[in-house]
């Protein structure tokens, strides 16, 4: 298709802040954090730009003895399992309660369906961190939760629930159950209904109805939900500083460490890209498995 | 239309979603409701007071925090929809080589983990000697409203019907004056609830402001961060609940800016 020039520039001209914005602003920092990573650290923060160092990324797995032999370290792994398995619980548990959720939703009729969205997407835009807060008030020992737990005479003394992975556990479902529900109840919302009428016109019950007709359809918006859950909770930070204390550090504790206290830059933009990594496979297994490619 | 038919009712479906919408709601009623308690002691109810509100708005540094998360939610809402108007204007046209590259890029800000961006923005700040401030949340908030700006317009502009453009250009009608004539009215209310999104999300920013903010530009959450981080106190349930309300009036408002046919 030839376009004629005035066009061609017209659009390039409409293209050009965005474009330049995020080549400028997202992609090329991106590329320079993948490079200071494997640069060596200075000793007040910073690097030294011309000496190269894969330090960062064998500080990873070893520890460097004082005669320089390297023993193998597992605390950073622990760290990442960490973050797996807590970033994975909650995508479970949100999968739980959010894909009955949607299909509650999809269910009713069109006005109340609105009107139940909005109660839905008002979470999803409103002040993570002040949500969060909301839970120290709620779980903390003397809080509403612990209050009326030994009201009813179902706890012996405090709680003690707030600073544990629990609490992050916690956390994690309420801050991204909006996240889950969202993109399965689009699904459902586009789904032909008359597939679930034919499965019950020849003899499914509700079970098998939901399991070999409606679970398959909703299949995109389930992985997509799981994805806008999984990715913003493992990389997340200030959800395990606020509700998990100092003891269930994750990544994302773990890198701002390296810009804070422990002042080690290549450290920090490794562990960032490795993080990065991950997130970035996940997408790519996302995308070749149920991305179909447009037309079919 | 299902509803009428036992057989579409499903075991435990309605159980399970008001549990799910009282598990939204009740720690923000909580949190308001305690805002408004009388008593040092924030989680314990004694008695209605006002006070603590009076006290958030006598406070100089939130005040101060309060502006600085204004000047950079207007900034960047106007910088982000203005490129993101343009940006859709092109990407609606004819398909184009590197049509999918730009597409990619403008998911990039959703897709990475806010901590990576924060961490490389930061790296990148500091590598090319820019003073973090102001100027380096600006552009950081800028660069993430982008997407959130970009979607509503072009939903917006996918509805529309090509020819009216193309109408306006037989009339003789200039591009800029068919933009401005014909498209932007049409697409306003996309651009609008783009720019009110853009708003939110800058104003609602924690971790990557924290990351590049500097000690002079602190931003109303990352001041409040700072609070908790020192303690529960009714001063920080009060200004926490201003700052849901905020958010809340605005999702209200782009939602039925969205749903209103010009």
């Amino acid at each position: 298709m030839s376009l004629d020039p005035q066009r061609r520039w017209r659009r390039r001209l409409l293209l050009a802040p965005t474009t330049l914005t995020l080549l400028l602003f997202m992609l090329l920092p991106m590329l320079l954090m993948a490079w200071m990573s494997v640069l060596a650290p200075d000793t007040y923060g910073g690097v030294r730009w011309h000496e190269w160092s894969l330090d960062a990324y064998v500080q990873f797995l070893y520890e460097r003895d004082l005669d320089d032999s390297l023993t193998l370290n597992s605390d950073y792994l622990q760290i990442f399992g960490r973050s797996f398995l807590l970033a994975g619980f909650a995508t479970v548990v949100t999968l739980l309660i959010g894909f009955p959720t949607a299909l509650y939703i999809a269910l009713k009729e069109e006005t109340t369906r609105q009107r139940l969205i909005l109660l839905i997407s008002i979470p999803f835009w409103t002040n993570l961190l002040v949500r969060t807060y909301a839970w120290m008030l709620l779980l903390r020992n003397g809080g509403l939760i612990d209050s009326s737990l030994s009201w009813l005479g179902l706890s012996q003394g405090a709680l003690d629930v707030l600073y544990t992975p629990t609490a992050v556990a916690i956390g994690f479902v309420y801050s991204f159950l909006p996240f889950m529900v969202l993109p399965i109840y689009t699904s459902l919302e586009k789904m032909d209904w008359r597939l679930v009428e034919a499965a019950f016109d020849l003899g499914a019950n509700r079970w098998q109805a939901l399991r070999r007709v409606i679970l398959p359809l909703a299949m995109p918006g389930i992985v997509a939900g799981c994805l806008l859950v999984f990715i913003p909770a493992i990389g997340s930070y200030y959800i395990p500083e606020l509700l998990g204390g100092g003891k269930s550090l994750m990544i994302g504790n773990l890198i701002q460490n390296q810009f804070g206290t422990a002042r080690n830059w290549p450290f920090g933009a490794a562990l960032s890209f490795m993080l990065l990594a991950l997130v970035l496979l996940a997408m790519w297994v996302y995308t070749r498995r149920f991305q179909r490619p447009p037309g079919e | 239309m299902q509803a009428s038919n036992t057989l579409w009712r499903f075991r435990g479906v309605t159980p399970t979603a008001m549990l799910a919408f009282v598990y939204l709601y009740l720690p923000i009623v909580v949190l308001v409701v305690l805002s408004f308690n009388a008593n040092r002691i924030a989680t314990l109810w004694t008695g209605f007071s006002f006070d603590w509100y009076l006290k958030v708005m006598d406070n100089d540094n939130i005040l101060r925090a309060t502006k600085n998360s204004l000047i950079i939610a207007c900034g960047a809402t106007l910088l982000a929809t203005s490129f993101a108007t343009m940006a859709a204007l092109a990407m609606a046209g004819r398909r184009f080589r590197g049509q999918a590259f730009i597409n990619a890029m403008l998911g990039l800000p959703l897709l990475v983990p806010e901590i990576v961006t924060a961490v490389a923005s930061l790296l990148f700040f500091l590598a090319l000697g820019l003073d973090l401030g102001l100027l380096t949340v600006l552009i950081a908030h800028t660069v993430f409203c982008i997407p959130f700006a970009y979607l509503p317009i072009r939903a917006r502009l996918e509805g529309l019907d090509p020819r009216l453009a193309e109408a306006a250009a037989d009339l003789y009608a200039g591009p800029f004056a068919t933009f401005r004539r014909v498209t932007l009215p049409l697409i306003l209310p996309g651009v609008l609830s783009g720019a009110m999104l853009a708003f939110i999300v800058s104003l609602d920013d924690f971790v990557i402001t924290f990351f590049v903010a500097g000690a002079g530009a602190t931003t109303l959450p990352v001041y409040i961060f700072g609070l908790i981080r020192m303690g529960i106190t009714p001063e920080v349930n009060a200004v926490s609940a201003l700052m849901l309300l905020v958010s809340i009036a605005f999702v209200a408002l782009s939602y039925w800016m969205g749903q209103r046919k010009s």
